[in-house]
């Protein structure tokens, strides 16, 4: 089965190889969402009519993100025996000085390049992979994001793709969720649940139907990283999917994704179309007796929808509601049958495991948490984006080595990790390491991977009514705990920033927030209250004086008396740049 | 009242390349309200008809998702952003400047039909917050004068 797989491979290298040491010059223009909302498709005309004017031939792609949102859009340029050169906000203006300075000319602008990838050096640029933004992480689920062309399967195949299927095909499915086992990989879409025991349990049901769905509602709040990698490596996760299916023993998958995720949808179609022309999907796969298939499914617009049986509900045609469990959907699932439901950066770091062997996945982290996670950057941290970091990094490395601080230069004073149901961490506890145990024992959680931080000026009771109302409005309204308590819970907050709060409504709200932690059917109700709950452990001053002072220490509730004079300049659009 | 005699057509043509499974039908309703803007009664009617499923479902799944819509919604639909990061870098001021440069409060539609507001719990376009989206395009790192250019109209309707 790998004679097919060879065959693959050997037309990939070629083109890529070609490509990469060809006397062609190479412009790779960052366009995932990140790029195309900051105008990188501008930038791609540009380009490609400024080479036009003065007959350069040029081979010019979009490509993904390499991480760097905030310094979108950014090109990078490649001549033959150069390294490449990375510039970030790109212009109109700043992309036709480019080619005619640097392509044309022999003047690679220092002054707008952020930094330089491959072989030799250039005076006046440092090497990217020297920024602390990039020394500080591992990169391994990302490696190809920025890099390779996503509609161009080729590029993913030259760089090992579908290498992990092929040996997956090799063992027997057992051998598959041992493999797993040995590497330690827990799901990376907020519970943290091992995946081989997941698939053990679908693997041994006895059903003639059994199915797999890849998870890629992402509606956290501060959470892109699915999307990233979707647009910038999208058959990483369908490999995932592929290895996956053959393991459990399912014919049939289904990748979910939202409607307001259009890009993600455009590169999911090609790449499903590429797959089924190379015989990746359909009867046979590679040579053996496996079959698959991958249906797309378009969400229509339910955070809850994230939940793994409301997206089993939605896949079924109904209303994402969550359902009771047991049954658990590795045994009883879509349409009763056994299901697995995988989160896109779980599957991708499946193909991981299944490529480069357990022991390598599992060398990097730390006891419970083996290998990587995939962190999306926001908030007031200044280089907002999508990074990666062994387990055991510290949220201070992350949040001041590789964020860069906050974008305003104020100290940090409170973060968030997890997305709405994370807990929100003072800036004295920053030395806490990734992982799913520690941060669990502050009253945090790793979730999906959001990290949100807050500067000085932020206030923290306000901080909670916004991450309140987000919950209340998203609840599916299914079970009483969750519909009643997070309204409740938002009201009280809010009546608190607006001066009508008294002190017992603070042991209220504790109170509250336990029974709906309790209570709740639903991962949306467990966690809603832990924003609440961290910022009344942590920040319980500033209830107090919202409640007994009826002041607000930083400024922000513009219904209380403000203790500062001059009104907080919450409004910092662009100062990013 | 569908807007015209063909509008029934259109949704027919949009059924006849389903097979009317109960799986199918968010996919319908995403197609139907593409072509229409939204969810008439009686496309919702004929929805139900050919997928089986019970009229009072059809409205309870259109009505669970934000992206259905059973009265139209205006030509451009503006979403702001709600997520953690616009709110730290000045979101809640821009859904103030939209709602006022349209007069509308989220829900609502102008008068003209020309323009609708609602929410969105977060673009995934963090690095250039605060955003909105207008249709299906974001529109980063806005100002209140960004939200006068962009959404050009007096305060009105």
């Amino acid at each position: 089965m790998t004679d097919s797989l060879d065959r693959l491979w050997q037309r990939a290298k070629e083109e890529w190889e070609s490509l990469q040491s060809g006397p062609q010059p190479r412009i790779l223009v960052g366009s995932a969402s990140c790029g195309r909302s900051a105008g990188s498709l501008e930038i791609v005309d540009t380009l490609r009519h400024e080479t036009r004017k003065h007959g350069v031939d040029c081979h010019i792609a979009e490509v993904g993100c390499i991480g760097l949102c905030f310094a979108e859009p950014m090109i990078c340029v490649s001549k033959p025996s150069r390294p490449s050169v990375y510039y970030a906000h790109m212009t109109r203006g700043r992309a036709a000085e480019i080619i005619e300075s640097y392509l044309i000319g022999d003047d690679p602008l220092p002054a707008y390049a952020l930094g330089t990838v491959g072989d030799g050096s250039i005076p006046g640029i440092p090497r990217l992979s020297e920024m602390l933004f990039f020394n500080c992480q591992k990169r391994r689920v990302l490696r190809n994001c920025g890099f390779i062309d996503p509609t161009n399967m080729n590029h993913y195949i030259a760089n090992g793709g579908y290498r992990g299927l092929a040996s997956a095909l090799e063992m027997s499915p057992k051998q598959v969720i041992n493999e797993i086992k040995e590497s330690g990989l827990r799901g990376k879409g907020g519970a943290g649940f091992p995946t081989w025991r997941k698939w053990q349990f679908s693997q041994e049901a006895h059903a003639s139907k059994k199915y797999v769905v890849c998870n890629g509602s992402e509606g956290d709040p501060g959470v892109f990283s699915n999307r990233m990698l979707l647009e910038s490596d999208p058959h990483a996760a369908l490999e995932g999917m592929l290895i996956a299916g053959y393991t459990i023993g399912a014919e049939e998958g289904y990748i979910y994704c939202p409607a307001d995720y259009p890009l993600v949808l455009e590169r999911l179609r090609i790449a499903l179309t590429q797959m089924e022309e190379e015989k990746l999907l359909g009867d046979g796969i590679l040579g053996s007796s496996f079959r698959f298939r991958i249906q797309l499914k378009v969400g229509a617009g339910a955070y809850i929808c994230g939940e793994e049986s409301a997206l089993i509900e939605c896949i079924e045609g109904k209303r994402g509601i969550p359902r009771p469990r047991p049954p658990f959907p590795p045994v009883s699932g879509l349409w009763a049958s056994p299901t697995i439901v995988n989160n896109v950066e779980t599957l991708a770091c499946v193909t991981l495991v299944l490529q480069h062997g357990a022991s390598w996945f599992s060398e990097l982290g730390t006891d419970g948490s083996r290998g990587t996670k995939v962190l999306c950057l926001s908030g007031a941290i200044r280089h907002i984006g999508t990074i990666e970091v062994a387990f055991g990094t510290t949220l201070r490395q992350i949040i001041y080595d590789i964020g860069g601080g906050t974008y305003d230069n104020k100290s940090v004073k409170a973060v968030q990790i997890g997305g709405p149901g994370g807990g929100w961490l003072p800036a004295d506890l920053l030395d806490v390491p990734i992982d799913h145990d520690s941060l669990s024992g502050l009253g945090s959680s790793l979730g999906s991977g959001g990290v949100v931080a807050v500067g000085e000026d932020a206030c923290m009771v306000d901080v909670a009514r916004d991450s309140l109302d987000f919950a209340q409005r998203e609840c599916c309204g299914q079970c009483v705990p969750c519909r009643l308590g997070t309204k409740q819970l938002f009201e009280i907050v809010k009546d608190i920033t607006e001066g009508r709060g008294s002190l017992e409504d603070i042991d209220l709200l504790v109170e509250l927030a336990e029974g709906i932690k309790l209570g709740s059917l639903c991962g949306l109700g467990q966690t809603a209250p832990n924003p609440l709950l961290s910022t009344i452990r942590y920040f319980r001053d500033e209830y107090v004086a919202h409640v007994r002072d009826k002041k607000c220490p930083a400024g922000a509730c513009t219904r209380l008396d403000v203790e500062r004079a001059e009104p907080v300049q919450s409004y910092h659009a662009g100062s990013v740049r | 009242m569908l807007r015209r005699i063909s509008d029934r057509d259109i949704v027919d043509t949009i059924l006849s390349s389903f097979e009317g499974k109960e799986s199918e039908l968010i996919p319908i309703l995403q197609q139907v309200e593409a072509e229409f803007n939204c969810l008439r009664d009686e496309a919702m009617h004929a929805i139900a008809q050919f997928t089986g499923v019970p009229e009072s479902r059809v409205y309870a799944v259109a009505t669970f998702y934000d992206r259905f819509h059973l009265r139209p919604v205006g030509k451009k639909h503006v979403m702001v952003c709600r997520g953690t990061s616009c709110y730290v870098r000045g979101g809640p001021q821009i859904l103030k400047a939209v709602e006022r440069q349209l007069g509308i409060k989220e829900g609502e539609t102008t008068k003209d039909s020309e323009y609708s507001l609602g929410t969105i719990g977060c673009t995934g376009t963090c690095a250039h917050s605060p955003c909105i989206m207008i249709n299906e395009k974001v529109e980063p790192n806005m100002t209140p004068q960004k939200v006068a250019k962009l959404l050009p109209r007096g305060a009105q309707s």
